[in-house]
C-alpha cells in the first residue's frame, strides 16, 4: 500500500477517475448488467473521494502557510504573449470543495442506485453523473480561469442533460433549455472578464493575476470594480441569484438525485466558489463587494418569501437553496470569505439531505410532489421523517445543527462590518426560513393523512441504498458545524485562512457578549418562524386559508413568485422573437416562401423561372447592395 | 514592339499545380472511365489535394515573389492553402455518395471543385489586385455552375441563376475599385501600393472610394450585411454538398484576400476603413443571428449562421494587426471544421435521396443514430462557441484581438451575439434528444465517405478546442510578415 500511496495522492487523478468512469459506463453500459453499471459509477466516485483524501492528507503534512499543491499536465496554450497551462491547484479552498463534491457526490451516487432502479436509461444516468463529477472537479481544481471555465461550461452541459433526463416530459425538456440559456447570460460576462484579464495580465493563471492585480489595478479603481462585477455576473447566473435565478426552480424537473447533487450541493455553489477564489480581485473593489453583499442579502429574503406559499415539495427546497446561496454571497460580500465557504459546506450536507429525503417521499408516494396530498407520513416513513427533521433544523439554523454555526457567523460578520441593515435582512430571512421549512415538515410528515388512495397503497419506506445516504447526511448535518467552533477561529477557519486575503473583518476573536446577543436574536427569529408554522399548519390547519383570504394581494404576489417569469417572458423572450420574426420578414422573403406556392406551375419552365427572378427578389437584393455601397462610399469619400 | 515576358519563378506556383492538373485530369478521366469506375475521379481529386498539402508543407518558411510580384509565396499563403485543401478534401468526401444517386457527370463536378479551390489559392497568393480578381472569378464561375448542378431541380437552377446575376453585379464593383486604386496609385501590385502609401501623404478620395468599392465586392463574397441577401437563397437551393463547400471555402478565400489587401497593403488607411467595417461587423453579426433564430430549415439556419460568423470575422479584421489576422486564420480553420462537419452529418443522415432539412426531421435521432447525433451536437456547440471546442477558442481569440485593439464595445457586442446564437444552435440538439419522431423512418446505412468527413471534422473540432496552441502558433507565424 505504501508504495501506491505516493502515486494516488496526485491531484490530477481526482477529476480523471470519474471521467474514465463516465466513459466506460457511457460507451459500454448498454450491454452491462445494472449492478455492474452501479458498481463502476459508484466505484469511480469512491476512488475520487479517496484520491481527494490522499491529497488532503498530503496537504495537511505541510506547514499551514505552505499548503499549496500544484500539478501541471503541460502547457495548454502557449502562443505569443498568452500562456495557459493545463494545471491543477490543491489548496485549502480547493481541498474543501473537492472533499464536499466527492463526499456528497458519492452518497448521491449510492442513493441513485435505488432511486433510479427502474429507469430504462440507467447507464446514461450514471454516465452523466460521473461526467458531472469530473467536470465539477475540474472547476474547483483548476489553477487558471480558462480551465475553470471549461469545467464551468461542462457542469452546465451536464446539468442541462440531467434536468432534461426525462425528456419525454415537455416540462423537463424546456426546463433544461431554460437553465442552459439563462446561464449563458452570466457566462458571457465571464468570457468578457477573461478576455480582459488576458490583456491586463497576459495569462489567466490565478497566482499571476492575484499577485499582479494590486499593481495593475489600483485599489478602488473603476477597472477593478468592473472586472470583479463581470465575474460576479457569471456567479449570479450559476448560483441562481437575482435577477438570473429563474432557471433553478424549473430545474427541479430533473430526477431528485440530480436536484440534490447539482442544484443544491455542488454546481450551484460554483459561483460562490469563483467569487471566493477571486477574493484578491474583489478585495480591490469595495463597490463590488458591497454589491455582492446586497444582491446576496436581497436574494436570500426574496427567495425565502416565495418559499412561504409554494406547495410543491421540491420547489420549496429549491427556493430555499436560492435563499441560502444568498447568505453565502452576503458573507463573501462583507469580507467573511471563510464564513461563506463554511456555509457552503454545511449547506451541501443539509440541502442534499433535504432533497434526498424529499426524493424518498416522492419515491414512496409514486411520484406525488404536492404537499396538499401528503400528511402524516412520519408513521410509515420513520427514517425519512427523522432525517428530514434534522435537515430542516439545520436549514432553519437551530443550535446545535450545522446551519446554525455557519449562518450565525455570516450574520455576525455582516453586523460587525457595519452592515446593520443587511443583518436585519438576514434575520428576517431566518424567520422566514424557520416558517417555510417547518410548514413543509408539518404538512408532509405530521397531521392527518391526505394521501390519494393510489399513493397510500404504494406507500413504503425506501430501500437501504437510499436510507443509508440519508442517515449519513443527517449525521453530517448535525455535526459538521462543530468544525466552526468557536466562530471565526475554529479548525475550519484556521485551515481555510491562508486561501484568502486578510480583509478588514477577519481573524479570530473570542465570542463577545454582543455577538452572543445577536446569535440569540437570530435564533429567536427562526424559532418564531417555526412556532408560526406549528400554529398554522399543525394546531389549527384551517388558519392558513383564512390568512390568505385576509391578505389576498400579498398572497397572490407570493404564489405567482412576483410574476418575474412572466415579466422576463414579456420583456426579453417575446420582444426578441418578435424582433427576429420582423427582421426575418423584412430581410428574408426568400426562396421558401415564394417558391413553395408556385413550385408546381413553375416546374420545368425556364422562361417562367426567369420571369420570376426578374419580377421577384433579385431587384430587391440588388437594391440592398446598391444602398449599402452608396452609404459606404459616401462615408469614405466625405468623411474618410 | 518588344513584348517582355516576365520571368516566372515556379516555386510560388508549385502548390497550385497539383490542384490544377487534378482538375484537368478529372475532366479528361471522366471521358475514358467506364461507368462502374467513376469512384476513381474523387479519389484522384483527393490525391491531388494531398499532393498539394505535401508541397505546401515542404515549402513552409520560404518567401518568394513570382510573375512580377503578382503571385506571393509566404507562410500566409501556405497556411491558407492548407485551409482550402482541408475544405476541399472534406467537401469531396461528403460529396462522394451524395452525388451517386443524382449525377452521372461526376468528372465535371470534381473538376469544378478543384478549379474553384485553385481560385481560392490564387486569391490568397495574390500580390496583385488583378490576380486576386482572377482568383475570385475562377472561384465564382466554378461555383455558379456547381450551384446549378442538379439540372432537373428548380431550386438548384434558381440558386445558380441568382448567384450568377448578383455575383456578376458585385464583381463589377470589385473591378471598378481596382481601376480607381490604379488611378490613385499608379499600380495594382500590393507591394507598390504599400510603397506608394509609405510617404505618409493623406490618401486621396479616389483611393478611398476605390477601397470602398473593393469592400463592397468582398462584402458580397463573405456575405456581409447588407450585401448578404443572396446567401440564404443560394445556400438553400444549391445541392447540400455544394452548400457545404461554399459556406466554408468562399468565406475562407475571401477573408484570406481581405487580410492580404486590408491588413497587408492598406494598413495605413485603417483609420478610414475601420469605421465602416465596424458597422458592417455589427450589422452582420446581429442580423445573422437574429434571423437565424426563426429558421426551421436547417440549411437556411446554417446560411444565416454563416452570415453571423462573417460578422465575427469582420470584428477580427477591424481589430487588425497581427492579433486580428492570427485570430482570423485560426477561426477559419475552426469554422471550416464545424460547418463541414455539420453538413457531413446532414448528408450522412439522408435516406434514399430524402434529405433531413427541417429541424423537426431530427426528432428522436439522438437515440437511433447516437454517434452521428453526438457529433452534430458537438458541431452545434462549437458553432455556438462553447468549450471545449475549436469554435470557443476561435471566438476567444477574436474577441481578445478586438479588446487588444481597443474595440471593447465590439467584443461585448460579439459576446452578446454569441449568447443569442446559443438558442438556435441548441434547437437541433434539443429536437434530436428530446422530441419523439413524428413518423418512423427506416434506418438506412450512411455513406462511409461522409462518415469519414464527420469523424475528421469532429476530431479537429475537439483537437483545436482542447489543444489550440500548435495551430495558434502556426497562424501567428503566418501573419508575422504582415507586421503588428
Amino acid at each position: 500500500m505504501s508504495h501506491i500511496w505516493p502515486m494516488f495522492n496526485q491531484i490530477w487523478l481526482i477529476p480523471v477517475i470519474p471521467l474514465v468512469g463516465s466513459l466506460v459506463v457511457g460507451l459500454m453500459g448498454r450491454s452491462m448488467r445494472r449492478g455492474s453499471v452501479a458498481l463502476i459509477a459508484c466505484g469511480a466516485a469512491s476512488l475520487a473521494l479517496l484520491a481527494s483524501l490522499a491529497s488532503f492528507w498530503r496537504l495537511l503534512s505541510l506547514p499551514p502557510d505552505a499548503r499549496v499543491l500544484r500539478h501541471s499536465l503541460g502547457s495548454w496554450i502557449a502562443s505569443g504573449e498568452l500562456s495557459v497551462a493545463f494545471g491543477f491547484l490543491f489548496d485549502p479552498l480547493s481541498a474543501t470543495m473537492a472533499l464536499v463534491v466527492t463526499g456528497v457526490g458519492l452518497l448521491i451516487h449510492v442513493y441513485s442506485i435505488g432511486y433510479m432502479g427502474e429507469d430504462r436509461d440507467y447507464h446514461r444516468f450514471f454516465s452523466l453523473l460521473n461526467l458531472f463529477l469530473a467536470e465539477m472537479l475540474v472547476l474547483v481544481l483548476a489553477d487558471n480561469y480558462l480551465l475553470l471555465f471549461l469545467g464551468w461550461e461542462g457542469v452546465g452541459l451536464c446539468s442541462y442533460l440531467l434536468i432534461a433526463f426525462w425528456f419525454e416530459r415537455p416540462a423537463a425538456a424546456s426546463a433544461g433549455t431554460k437553465a442552459f440559456l439563462v446561464n449563458r447570460i452570466g457566462d458571457a460576462a465571464v468570457v468578457v472578464a477573461m478576455i480582459w484579464m488576458i490583456l491586463l495580465f497576459g495569462t489567466l493563471d490565478f497566482q499571476t493575476i492575484f499577485t499582479g492585480a494590486p499593481a495593475t489595478l489600483s485599489h478602488g479603481s473603476l477597472a477593478a470594480s468592473v472586472l470583479s462585477l463581470l465575474l460576479f455576473a457569471g456567479a449570479v447566473g450559476k448560483s441562481a441569484q437575482l435577477p438570473l435565478y429563474v432557471w433553478l426552480p424549473d430545474a427541479m424537473e430533473g430526477p431528485t438525485p440530480v436536484s440534490a447533487l447539482i442544484h443544491a450541493a455542488t454546481m450551484v455553489t460554483a459561483g460562490v466558489y469563483m467569487v471566493a477564489r477571486s477574493a484578491p480581485l474583489f478585495q480591490l473593489a469595495p463597490v463590488s463587494l458591497e454589491i455582492v453583499a446586497w444582491v446576496g442579502g436581497i436574494t436570500a429574503l426574496y427567495a425565502a418569501s416565495i418559499a412561504l406559499v409554494q406547495t410543491d415539495i421540491k420547489r420549496i427546497i429549491a427556493y430555499s437553496t436560492i435563499s441560502q446561496l444568498g447568505y453565502m454571497f452576503l458573507g463573501l460580500g462583507v469580507g467573511a470569505y471563510a464564513a461563506g465557504i463554511f456555509h457552503l459546506m454545511t449547506h451541501a450536507f443539509f440541502k442534499a439531505l433535504l432533497f434526498l429525503a424529499a426524493g424518498s417521499v416522492i419515491h414512496a408516494l409514486a411520484g406525488e410532489q404536492d404537499l396538499r396530498r401528503m400528511g402524516g407520513l412520519r408513521r410509515s416513513l420513520r427514517v425519512t421523517a427523522g432525517c428530514f427533521l434534522v435537515g430542516a433544523l439545520a436549514n432553519a439554523g437551530i443550535i446545535p445543527f450545522a446551519g446554525f454555526w455557519s449562518k450565525d457567523e455570516i450574520l455576525l460578520a455582516a453586523y460587525a462590518s457595519g452592515h446593520r441593515l443587511l443583518w436585519i435582512v438576514g434575520a428576517l430571512t431566518a424567520a422566514g426560513t424557520g416558517f417555510y421549512m417547518f410548514r413543509l415538515y408539518f404538512l408532509a410528515f405530521e397531521g392527518e393523512s391526505r394521501l390519494t388512495p393510489e399513493a397510500a397503497s404504494h406507500l413504503h419506506e425506501s430501500p437501504w441504498s437510499m436510507r443509508l445516504p440519508l442517515v449519513l447526511l443527517a449525521l453530517g448535518s448535525a455535526t459538521v458545524g462543530f468544525f466552526g467552533i468557536p466562530p471565526e477561529s475554529g479548525v475550519f477557519h484556521r485551515f481555510l485562512g491562508p486561501s484568502f486575503p486578510v480583509s478588514g473583518h477577519q481573524g479570530g476573536s473570542a465570542p463577545s457578549p454582543s455577538g452572543i446577543g445577536l446569535a440569540l436574536a437570530a435564533l429567536v427569529m427562526a424559532g418564531a418562524g417555526i412556532l408560526m408554522a406549528f400554529r398554522y399548519y399543525l394546531r389549527d390547519p384551517k388558519e392558513p386559508e383564512a390568512l390568505a383570504e385576509r391578505y389576498p394581494t400579498l398572497y397572490r404576489i407570493l404564489v405567482h413568485k412576483y410574476w418575474v417569469d412572466e415579466l422576463y417572458d414579456d420583456l426579453v423572450v417575446r420582444p426578441t422573437m418578435a424582433g427576429a420574426r420582423f427582421v426575418s420578414a423584412s430581410f428574408d422573403a426568400g426562396l421558401v416562401d415564394g417558391a413553395v406556392n408556385g413550385i408546381g406551375s413553375l416546374l420545368g419552365s425556364a422562361g417562367a423561372l426567369l420571369r420570376r427572378l426578374q419580377t421577384g427578389h433579385v431587384p430587391a437584393y440588388v437594391l440592398s447592395i446598391l444602398v449599402g455601397a452608396v452609404v459606404l462610399l459616401g462615408y469614405l469619400a466625405f468623411h474618410g | 514592339m518588344d513584348l517582355v515576358l516576365p520571368r516566372i519563378d515556379w516555386a510560388p506556383l508549385a502548390a497550385m499545380l497539383p490542384v490544377a492538373f487534378g482538375g484537368l485530369a478529372a475532366l479528361v478521366g471522366d471521358l475514358f472511365l467506364p461507368a462502374g469506375r467513376k469512384r476513381f475521379i474523387p479519389a484522384l481529386g483527393l490525391a491531388s489535394l494531398a499532393l498539394s498539402i505535401l508541397v505546401s508543407i515542404g515549402l513552409w518558411g520560404t518567401v518568394r515573389f513570382s510573375v512580377n510580384d503578382a503571385v506571393v509565396l509566404d507562410r500566409f499563403a501556405l497556411f491558407s492553402y492548407l485551409v482550402f485543401a482541408l475544405v476541399s478534401i472534406l467537401s469531396i468526401l461528403l460529396s462522394m455518395d451524395y452525388l451517386d444517386a443524382s449525377a452521372p457527370d461526376q468528372g465535371e463536378y470534381y473538376s469544378l471543385v478543384l478549379f474553384s479551390t485553385l481560385g481560392m489559392m490564387l486569391m490568397a497568393a495574390g500580390g496583385d489586385l488583378i490576380v486576386i480578381f482572377l482568383g475570385l472569378e475562377m472561384l465564382s464561375l466554378a461555383l455558379y455552375t456547381l450551384c446549378g448542378f442538379r439540372k432537373a431541380e428548380l431550386r438548384s437552377n434558381e440558386a445558380a441563376l441568382k448567384y450568377l446575376l448578383l455575383g456578376a453585379f458585385a464583381s463589377s464593383f470589385f473591378l471598378y475599385g481596382i481601376a480607381l486604386i490604379y488611378g490613385a496609385t499608379g499600380t495594382t501590385v500590393l507591394r507598390r501600393i504599400v510603397a506608394f502609401l509609405a510617404d505618409g501623404r493623406p490618401p486621396s478620395t479616389l483611393l478611398l472610394v476605390g477601397t470602398g468599392l473593393l469592400l463592397v465586392g468582398f462584402g458580397f463574397k463573405v456575405a456581409s450585411v447588407p450585401f448578404h441577401m443572396w446567401t440564404p437563397d443560394v445556400y438553400e437551393g444549391a445541392p447540400t454538398s455544394v452548400t457545404a463547400f461554399m459556406i466554408a471555402g468562399t468565406k475562407a478565400a475571401a477573408f484570406a484576400a481581405l487580410v492580404r489587401v486590408f491588413l497587408m497593403a492598406l494598413p495605413t488607411l485603417q483609420v478610414q476603413w475601420s469605421a465602416p467595417i465596424w458597422v458592417l461587423a455589427v450589422l452582420t453579426m446581429t442580423l445573422g443571428n437574429l434571423v437565424a433564430l426563426v429558421q426551421n430549415n436547417i440549411k437556411r439556419m446554417l446560411a444565416y449562421s454563416s452570415i453571423a460568423h462573417a460578422g465575427y470575422l469582420l470584428v477580427a479584421l477591424v481589430a487588425g494587426g497581427s492579433p486580428g489576422a492570427t485570430s482570423i486564420l485560426f477561426y477559419l480553420v475552426a469554422y471550416a471544421l464545424m460547418n463541414l462537419g455539420a453538413f457531413a452529418v446532414i448528408i450522412a443522415l439522408q435516406a434514399r435521396g430524402q434529405e433531413l432539412l427541417s429541424v423537426a426531421d431530427y426528432a428522436g435521432l439522438g437515440f437511433r443514430r447516437p454517434v452521428l447525433s453526438a457529433c452534430m451536437a458537438l458541431f452545434m456547440f462549437s458553432l455556438a462557441g462553447l468549450p471545449p471546442t475549436a469554435g470557443f477558442m476561435g471566438k476567444l481569440f477574436i474577441f481578445s484581438a478586438a479588446v487588444e485593439g481597443h474595440y471593447h464595445e465590439l467584443a461585448v457586442i460579439g459576446v452578446l451575439n454569441s449568447v443569442v446564437s446559443v438558442y438556435f444552435y441548441l434547437r437541433p440538439v434539443v429536437v434530436m434528444y428530446m422530441n419523439e419522431p413524428a413518423i418512423e423512418r427506416p434506418l438506412v446505412p450512411s455513406s462511409a465517405a461522409a462518415i469519414w468527413a464527420v469523424a475528421l471534422s469532429a476530431l479537429g473540432t475537439l483537437q483545436f478546442g482542447l489543444f489550440p496552441g500548435r495551430l495558434l502558433d502556426l497562424a501567428r507565424q503566418s501573419v508575422a510578415a504582415l507586421g503588428g
